[in-house]
């Protein structure tokens, strides 16, 4: 393998993890949110009553699924590549994916705050590689 | 928001720290995976180091999920990025291991992150409000003299 396609190689595996875990994040968000907040769930139907309202989401079933894939992503380059290589450049691209994704998709309040933030800890998650 | 709920977000933010560094050493012992044969990837989970890295994962997802039920996906996300912040500072006092001045940098920037977002509203209320219960009202301020009746 060339240096060329190894690269290539990476930003490959890099994107496969980012949007994989992007759909994942923004799938059960979403479910989280259509459920509501599980401590009160939880106050009313116990934990199994908050347990079944989880899974019998089907928003949650393609956020796991979209997770998954994600996982074996990683696990897939974490043996191929550096955990300091793809560790970073994975988590760092996620957080700008997961920001636009919650605007466009979730309708979240994405203010300067959040995007600052956003910004903030993707160079920071990105300087930890060196 | 509340001393249980800032626990949970502790929660995600160690025991995702925790997990990637498990699976990551769990990978390191076992050969490369080759695209021709994917199902070694399913062999790997049987691996200690990997199987261990699953179980605090399965904690992360758990305590993750309880989180994005009182909180925003953009709100959780930069709030948990400290476990990278944890991970460089046990790395360096704990296990004596170089860190850089950009790490240091790196660890900075997160911080000023997490700084950033906890400091803002935790949810978006994007429910429309309930017609229903504010009907009668409405009705009742428009023609008092029908209600009335």
């Amino acid at each position: 393998m060339n240096a060329f396609s190894g690269v290539m190689a990476t930003i490959a595996m890099v994107l496969a993890i980012v949007i994989s875990a992007t759909a994942g994040d923004v799938l059960t968000a979403s479910a989280m949110r259509q459920i509501g907040d599980l401590d009160i769930i939880r106050e009313r139907s116990g934990l199994g009553g908050a347990a079944t309202a989880v899974v019998t989401n089907s928003r949650f079933g393609l956020g796991v699924l979209c997770l998954a894939l994600s996982f074996f992503s990683l696990l897939f380059a974490f043996s191929h590549r550096d955990l300091s290589l793809i560790g970073p450049a994975a988590t760092s691209l996620t957080f700008i994916g997961n920001a636009v994704a919650a605007k466009i998709f979730l309708h979240e309040n994405v203010d300067h705050r959040r995007w600052t933030a956003a910004i903030f800890v993707c160079v920071g998650v990105a300087l930890l590689a060196f | 928001m509340s001393f249980r709920r800032y626990l949970v977000l502790a929660i995600v933010t160690l025991t995702a720290s925790c997990g990637d560094t498990f699976l990551a050493r769990g990978m390191k012992t076992l050969p490369p995976v080759s695209l021709h044969h994917p199902l070694e990837l399913i062999h790997a989970i049987f691996s200690p180091w990997v199987a261990a890295g699953i179980v605090l994962l399965i904690g992360f997802f758990a305590s993750y999920l309880t989180a994005l039920s009182f909180a925003d996906l953009t709100y959780v996300l930069p709030a948990t990025s400290l476990g990278y912040v944890i991970m460089t500072i046990l790395a360096h006092w704990w296990l004596h291991e170089h860190v850089s001045p950009w790490r240091w940098l790196g660890v900075l920037c997160i911080t000023a992150g997490v700084g950033f977002v906890t400091r803002g509203p935790a949810y978006t209320n994007t429910r429309e409000p309930e017609p229903v219960a504010a009907e009668p009202a409405a009705a009742k301020l428009a023609n008092p003299q029908e209600v009335s009746r």
